[in-house]
């Protein structure tokens, strides 16, 4: 590992660190191993962990899934939930939105009655501002002609985002109440939040049938655990005077959790409400992968048959609605209860809800009898879709364009990325687990790099090697490639308020979007290969990059920057000796956010066509090969936690080295 | 009569392990001595009564237990050692129900920095107890509305907490206490945000509230005025223990450590000390003239005193019985500054 630290100087905690005999140890071995090899004299069994030695993982785990799902019955309960409640709900969400002709037949409901009420709430919320963004949206939406599909997408929403909720809160209630539940709940959480969604799904589908109950359960699943995170958070918060207050007024326990601690937490709670929000319609777009309809399936399509433009389309109304649904929740955080004056009217007090409901009654009723206002039709809408693929198309397909990418595709290609992959797989597996294994003592010191050592051993013994080396090998790139775009724009935003405030606005915005949109300009400008595959990922992880730099370095406390320039330090040595180191721990929860989303777009991309394990992982889902999908889920999981614990545990060092903590 | 409030040897330890380290803890084992084993005494072996209808004031700097203290009389902290009766029950043995009933029935209590519940209005937050002992809405919101009166509040009454200035915040949760007519009353330096005038105010409501209806009232501040203006007894505490429980007249004639003899040096000893506390009980020698009230401060008689030419005053209590005599020196010196 000959990464130079950027200082020597400002940075305490690693002296020394070069002469370390565990660390010497560690990259003597490794040397050892990977010289034998490149001598040839390493045997094969030492190479690659040979196929008789891995453990049949995935066959016992099948196994024991049927067990648990027929001899226990599991597969039951689930079916019946899935049959039962849920699918209930998902029909009546699906009936009112788009007309599935299911109980209460009531719908559809009009898209200008939606847009109406939507808009009525932006107002309540935000003001003009909002309540254009919330009428625009569903406008947009319904003249673009894509009215049926964001429907069937928010249709499961509207009752994923609720559940998730709920079920978060709860499981964060306990969580705060018993330290048992809280123990037995943290590693579960961590593993959940670096598992690929893919392995959400395929559970989701063979214990909750195929179609939107799936969807809607692995959207749940996968929304859960920051609500819980966020519930303790908001429940540890609360003023011990205020519960104390409760006390003496006699509270019982109930009332204490439903009077005095919940609504005290408010704020906490409304950011866990925005969250799951967020996260589940990041993952409603992606259960297309199991045959979801929705604007998601709709995107899937549209790229898989290359039209740019179309899918260019559901990019911004899928854009819009995040965008939307994110400034509504945290707009909801935001605003406090008001009071009104003694003496205003009812109506007064409930201006807003009576508004809306009227704008929703009158277009509804309009609806009745004007077509358009109910809806519009394929032939009616504004979609420009194959215009603009004309329009791509000629302007991709202009010579200078042309040469650009076709030259970064071969220059990264032959001269960056398969060279850097091939490398990769030729080091020696031993070698591989003891250079990571070192690089985690070296971060984080001992407990990192024991579990590094533990995780990339599983990784190895799952049979599935190469393709786990290829998915790191496509994070890395991609990461590094980020780091060198991500972090000399944060450090130039971060020169002037005014464009840190811009471009921390571009990242929060970007950080909304649900990551499958990042395909769409990977695809238009790259087409279906390895660089499309980076690009994708290197624009999602660009984004915590520049912007944990920017925060890292506007939040250097001024006296030091002071300190700087009475000694006469000029802007360069300034950055490079004070800022920067300072900064550093804040990058770094920036650059392991950036590996972490790496590891989920990796997989997404197994779409655009690539080698890794998101390829094996996409196969599964067509079929029943519930081992193979969680060994395989789990690789990703293991290898991402092994970064997660090294960088954190470094951040924290470092943190507690420069008095930050 | 039987105190309302009993505390015996009561000892509030923070730390891992309290309890055990309580038991094995070497006798006479000062703060220090506590603190460098890294656990912190927020009550040492206090014992203490509070009878009915009195008001103790606890002074003492910041930290050294007075809130701890009050949080062990409510229970808000399980004490560690000693006992604690509340109307003769020990309340370490109450089951939680019973002390929930306690506290609905009994108890109220103001906190230092107001604990009100930040998404309830005024009126809301004043209710909240009554709520809790199940009042139905009417009763709790005139009852509410009455006691948000009293503090001064009209016409705040749907603000919500944020909206409020401290002094207005620290209000509420005096009315908050009130609105259920608490038979105890913790009140921990509950006028410190307010503004001298309303203090002022607010501290004739109590005595009144307190003549009035004969509440048990503990009462902390940090302000030696306050307490001289309220207190029966005043308890003084340093590092977790009581240095000197007693009426004001006893702590400032008669300060039983050093810590407050120091404490009360700088005050006026003329305005607290009454003539009650100078007189001695007569013996044989009837008293000659029209005796002085008892319940009058020196500086109230100061001016009687100055003009006076007997040597040997009488004292009479409220209903003009001779108590005893005070000497004019012991007065004049007091007054002067020169005892
Ligand atoms: N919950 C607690 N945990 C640990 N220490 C506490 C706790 N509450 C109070 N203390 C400590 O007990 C001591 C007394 O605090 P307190 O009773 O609040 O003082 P006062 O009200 O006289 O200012 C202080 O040293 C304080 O730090
Ligand atoms: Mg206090």
């Amino acid at each position: 590992m000959a990464v130079t630290h950027p200082s020597d100087v400002g940075v305490p905690g690693h002296e020394g660190a070069r002469r370390d005999p565990v660390l010497l140890a560690l990259l003597g071995t490794a040397f050892v191993i990977i010289l034998f090899h490149a001598i040839g004299l390493l045997p094969l069994w030492l190479h690659r962990i040979p196929e008789a030695l891995i453990p049949p993982t995935a066959e016992v785990l099948d196994v024991v899934f049927a067990f648990v799902q027929n001899d226990l019955g599991l597969i039951h309960i689930t079916r019946f939930i899935a049959e039962g409640p849920l699918e209930f709900l998902l029909d009546a969400t699906a009936n009112l939105l788009y007309g599935k002709r299911r109980w209460p037949m009531l719908g559809p409901i009009p898209w200008t009655a939606i847009a109406a009420a939507a808009a009525v709430l932006g107002y309540y919320l935000g003001g003009w501002k909002m309540a254009l963004l919330a009428g625009g949206t569903f406008i947009w939406t319904a003249l673009i002609g894509q009215w049926d599909d964001a429907m069937e997408t928010m249709s499961v929403l509207v009752v994923a985002a609720p559940i998730a909720f709920l079920m978060g809160l709860l499981l964060g209630i306990a969580a705060w109440k018993y330290a048992w539940v809280d123990t037995a709940i943290k590693p579960i959480l961590s593993v959940l939040q670096t598992l690929p969604f893919f392995t959400y799904l395929l559970p989701a589908v063979i214990f909750f049938k195929v179609g939107p109950t799936a969807g809607a359960v692995a959207t749940i699943i996968y929304a859960i655990p920051p609500m819980i995170l966020m519930t303790t958070l908001g429940l540890k918060k609360v003023s011990p005077e205020v519960v104390e207050a409760g006390k003496m007024s006699g509270c019982t326990r109930w009332q204490m959790l439903t009077r005095v601690y919940l609504p005290a937490a408010r704020t906490e709670l409304l950011v866990g409400v925005n969250q799951v929000i967020m996260l589940c319609l990041a993952m409603v777009v992606l259960t297309a992968f199991i045959g979801m309809p929705g604007l998601g399936a709709k995107l899937l399509a549209m790229m898989g048959s290359f039209k740019l433009g179309r899918s260019f389309e559901i990019g911004v109304t899928i854009v819009l609605f995040a965008i939307m649904l994110d400034r509504m929740s945290k707009a909801w955080v935001v605003k406090q209860p008001e009071h009104h004056e003694k003496g205003t009217p009812w109506w007064q007090q409930h201006i807003f809800l009576l508004v809306g409901l009227a704008g929703f009654v009158v277009f509804y009723v309009i609806a009745q009898f004007v077509d358009v206002f109910a809806e519009i039709g394929r032939r009616q809408s504004f979609s420009k879709g194959k215009e603009f693929d004309v329009a791509i198309k000629s302007f991709l397909a202009i010579d200078a364009v042309n040469a650009v990418t076709e030259w970064l595709r071969w220059f990264l290609n032959v001269k960056v990325l398969i060279p850097f992959r091939n490398s990769l797989l030729w080091i020696p597996t031993p070698a591989f687990i003891l250079l990571v294994t070192a690089l985690a003592y070296w971060l984080g010191g001992r407990k990192p790099a024991i579990y590094g050592f533990a995780f990339f051993t599983l990784v190895a013994l799952s049979g599935w090697w190469d393709r786990s080396v290829i998915t790191l090998y496509t994070v890395i790139s991609a990461v590094i490639i980020s780091m060198l775009i991500g972090i000399p724009l944060g450090v130039f935003a971060a020169r002037s308020e005014r464009w840190s405030s811009r471009i921390l606005l571009a990242c929060d915005t970007a950080q909304t979007f649900p990551s499958f949109i990042y395909l769409i300009p990977a695809i238009m400008l790259f087409g279906v290969n390895d660089v499309a595959v980076v690009f994708a990922i290197v624009i999602f992880t660009t984004v915590p990059l520049t912007r944990y730099t920017i925060e890292g370095l506007r939040t250097v406390p001024p006296e030091i920057t002071e300190a700087a320039d009475m000694s006469g330090a000029t802007r360069r040595q300034k950055l490079w000796t004070v800022q920067l180191p300072m900064a550093l721990p804040t990058m770094a929860v920036g650059f392991n956010q950036a590996i972490m989303f790496a590891f989920f777009m990796v997989i997404i991309a197994a779409f655009i066509g690539t080698q890794d394990l998101g390829q094996e992982l996409q196969r599964t889902l067509a079929g029943t090969e519930l081992g193979k999908n969680i060994v395989l889920g789990l690789n990703v999981s293991l290898m991402a936690l092994t970064f997660d614990l090294a960088v954190m545990a470094w951040t924290e060092k470092q943190k507690k080295a420069l008095g930050l903590a | 009569m039987a105190p309302v409030i009993s505390a015996k040897n009561v000892w509030k330890l923070f730390g891992p392990d309290p309890e055990r380290y309580l038991r094995s803890m070497p006798e006479g084992y000062g703060f220090d001595d506590i603190r460098a084993d890294g656990y912190i005494a927020g009550v040492r072996d206090v014992s203490v009564d509070v009878t009915e209808g009195e008001m103790l004031v606890i002074m003492g700097l910041s930290g050294s237990g007075k809130s701890t203290l009050v949080r062990c009389f409510s229970r808000l902290h399980d004490i560690t050692g000693g006992t604690i009766e509340v109307g003769g029950q020990d309340i370490m043995s109450l089951a939680e129900k019973e002390l929930i009933e306690l506290r609905r029935s009994k108890m109220g209590m103001v906190f230092q920095s107001f604990g009100l519940l930040p998404h309830r209005t005024v009126l809301e937050n004043v209710a909240f107890p009554l709520e809790m002992r199940g009042q139905d809405k009417h009763t709790r919101r005139d009852r509410a509305l009455e006691v948000v009166r009293l503090v001064g509040l009209e016409g705040r009454e749907d603000y919500f907490p944020r909206e409020l200035s401290g002094g207005q915040q620290q209000r509420v949760g005096i009315a908050r206490s009130l609105a259920i007519e608490p038979d105890i009353w913790f009140l921990d330096e509950p006028f410190s945000a307010l503004d001298p005038l309303i203090r002022r105010e607010m501290q004739d409501e109590f005595l009144r509230l307190q003549e009035m209806l004969g509440k048990t009232i503990v009462f902390i501040t940090h302000d030696f005025d306050e307490a001289l203006r309220l207190a029966d007894r005043i308890a003084i505490m340093k590092d977790g223990a009581i240095e000197q429980c007693d009426t004001p007249d006893e702590i400032v004639m008669y300060p039983a450590t050093e810590y407050v003899r120091k404490f009360t040096e700088d005050i006026d000893k003329a305005r607290v000390v009454h003539a009650r506390g100078l007189s001695k009980p007569v013996n044989g020698v009837a008293p000659e003239g029209a005796p002085v009230d008892g319940k009058a401060t020196i500086q109230d008689l100061a001016r009687q005193l100055i003009d006076e030419t007997r040597e040997a005053i009488p004292v009479a209590d409220g209903s003009g019985n001779v108590i005893g005599v005070m000497q004019r020196s012991d007065a004049l010196d007091l007054l002067l500054g020169g005892a």
